[in-house]
């Protein structure tokens, strides 16, 4: 990198980190703790006396996946741990504030959809995730040995995302969106983990095309045209984008396929053009299945005028209760157990993030905002500062898309932008995309481990020459 | 429960979520610049000259010459290496000031040096050669600010 102020000095890099890890692991289960305390005071008048066990499982996983970390990636970052898991313990926390709405004497309504379990079901996925987390750091020991499996996941990826497409409605489809595989009582949505490993194949592909596409093509009005036949990849994408939306309604998953793909394509060739193009054809996109289908202009008549007619309290009624919540909450929020999130339907999945307004309000909600940002940051410093170029851009695609993620569903909910439906990282009830996102904290810790381990000791010639390490 | 301790635990919690922000943020600091003690530490002792480098009667002036030198392209492309008064030395050798990853480089590739507040480029004998700009580099040519030396794929600019 360049313009450090102090890159003649030596700079004490602090590199093994772990006891500040450990010191703000600790923190952030103080932070769970205090919230989970809080929401059965809001609720009920009592500090939680059975279910604080639910806390100690979450912080003896928490340190577990520490203790992993501390052996298999002791160089890694020492915050990419703790954000994660500060966000997910706030998430365990606010599905059981909803879970408990309603029952046992408490003030509300029962959200719909959740069981007595739902929270024990979020742990035991938490649980999963760790589970996840560890695997990836043990079986992968540099990121580089999944560019062997470029083309496999590639086809894992687009196989992962067709099969909701092609099984029938009653094994596939939750509220009218088709992207989950259902059997029993059993259900986990596919798309989740097609997002990984694409990512991995988009990665891989780059890397070795990205010559081609950066330097091959004309110059039109100072910006970089690619040429025709370099196109393909892109186009292809769209396609691919565009069919989903059209086979399982899934607008939002859509948009991060096609925004995580033009972002690698912009980092491995460091050209504009891309961009233009690439936002050229997602708007082109969406005008032609706008005016195609019914649902998908339904979802932008919601955005501009949520509140016309018989609109709040009927096609917007989800987001209208969101925005509502988000009001009632203000800036400093009602407190934790003391609103009502539980009059905004699927609360608990898609639209966690307005329970989070609704009771922590804005100041809150920054916060959190703050953490997501953070956890992202760490994710884009690892891939700036890993050398082998297919870290890189792997690093750089899925840090890009968990923002790109959170800005869909959080601009969705405050009516920035059309409301999607993708899950909040962390925070939403469910499995699979708990699971997908502790595999990528997982992918982001190793990554920071290479980049962060200390080189080998190179022959100094008598301080004639230094040895830079590729920044 | 009174509405004052209610107050003072919604007010509270967001009060310790900020401050676990600001830790994190404390954190990435440390990252950045080392730790609070080194750091004044650094800004109090001076530095001490390297005892092995040669010192240079003809330093070159840093106010009116180049001070860094930048890969523009290629592989390192963004890296930047401050310019002292010693040589750099590129190519895909370990003990390289400048090691390149470039299958078109050779392993002692070429060298800048510092010459009457000028800097020169030599090809050390490479496979592929060096160019300044488009010429090929034969000997030891000065290397004017902001003009590229193309090496293989990688492409270097002093910088002001």
């Amino acid at each position: 990198m360049s313009a450090d102020p102090f890159a003649d000095r030596p700079v004490p890099m602090p590199r093994g980190r772990r006891s500040t890890e450990l010191a703000m692991l600790v923190f952030a289960l103080a932070v769970v703790l205090l919230a989970y305390c809080a929401a059965s005071l809001g609720l009920s008048g009592k500090l939680p006396s059975g279910p604080l066990l639910y806390i100690v499982v979450f912080a003896v996983l928490m340190l577990a996946a520490h203790l992993a970390v501390r052996r298999y990636a002791p160089h890694a970052d020492p915050l990419m741990l703790p954000l994660a898991a500060l966000l997910n313990g706030l998430g365990i926390v606010m599905i059981y504030r909803l879970q408990e709405s309603g029952r046992n004497g408490n003030p509300g309504n029962q959200v719909a959809g959740l069981l007595t379990s739902a929270t024990q079901t979020q742990l035991l996925w938490t649980g999963v995730g760790i589970v996840a987390l560890v695997a990836v750091l043990v079986l992968i020991s540099e990121l580089r040995v999944l560019q062997r499996y470029t083309y496999t996941m590639g086809a894992l990826g687009l196989v992962l995302l067709a099969i909701p497409a092609l099984l029938p409605s009653s094994h596939s489809t939750v509220n009218g969106a088709k992207v989950w595989i259902i059997f029993g009582g059993f259900s986990i949505e596919p798309g989740e983990f097609a997002r990984l490993a694409l990512a991995v194949f988009f990665a891989g592909y780059l890397v070795a095309k990205r010559d081609v596409l950066a330097l091959a093509g004309r110059r039109v009005l100072g910006i970089d045209l690619p040429r025709a036949r370099d196109l393909g990849p892109v186009l292809i994408a769209w396609a691919a984008t565009l069919l989903i939306l059209i086979f399982e309604t899934d607008i939002g998953t859509a948009a991060l396929f096609f925004g995580m793909f033009i972002a690698m394509l912009y980092i491995a060739t460091q050209r504009v053009s891309w961009l233009l193009i690439g936002v050229l054809l997602f708007l082109f996109g969406t005008w032609v299945t706008a005016n195609l289908f019914h649902h998908v202009m339904e979802r932008f008549t919601v955005w501009l005028h949520p509140f016309a007619g018989s609109n709040p309290t009927g096609i917007a009624y989800q987001p209208v209760q969101a925005l509502e919540g988000l009001a009632f909450g203000g800036l400093f929020g009602t407190g934790l157990g003391h609103g009502q999130p539980y009059y905004t339907p699927l609360v608990q999945s898609d639209f966690i993030f307005s329970a989070f307004g609704e009771e922590l309000g804005l100041v809150g909600v920054m916060a959190m905002l703050l953490v997501f940002g953070l956890l992202v940051q760490r994710g884009l410093r690892a891939a700036l500062a890993v050398n082998d170029p297919f870290a890189k851009l792997l690093i750089g695609g899925l840090s890009f898309v968990l923002a790109l993620q959170v800005f869909v569903i959080v601009g969705g909910i405050s009516g920035l932008i059309p409301l999607t439906g993708v899950t909040t990282p962390f925070l939403s009830q469910g499995g699979s995309s708990l699971v997908a996102s502790w595999i990528l904290v997982g992918l982001l810790v190793r990554a920071s481990d290479t980049a962060r381990k200390p080189a080998p000791q190179p022959i100094q010639d008598e301080g004639m020459t230094q040895v830079v390490r590729a920044a | 429960m009174n509405a004052l301790e209610l107050t003072l635990i919604r007010i509270g919690f967001l009060a310790v979520l900020w401050l676990f922000v600001i830790a994190a943020i404390g954190v990435v600091r440390t990252d950045l610049f080392g730790p609070a003690a080194a750091r004044r530490k650094r800004a109090r002792v001076p530095r001490p000259q390297p005892v092995t480098a040669p010192v240079s009667k003809s330093r070159p002036t840093r106010s009116r010459g180049p001070n860094q030198l930048l890969v523009t392209a290629g592989s390192l492309a963004g890296t930047s290496l401050g310019l002292t008064d010693q040589q750099i030395t590129i190519g895909r050798a370990n003990d390289a000031t400048l090691v390149l990853s470039d299958d078109y480089a050779s392993t002692r590739h070429a060298r800048l040096f510092p010459q009457d507040g000028q800097w020169l480029v030599e090809d050390l004998g490479s496979t592929n050669g060096t160019y300044l700009d488009r010429q090929k580099v034969t000997r030891p040519t000065p290397v004017p600010v902001g003009v590229p030396i193309r090496i293989g794929k990688t492409v270097l600019e002093l910088r002001r």
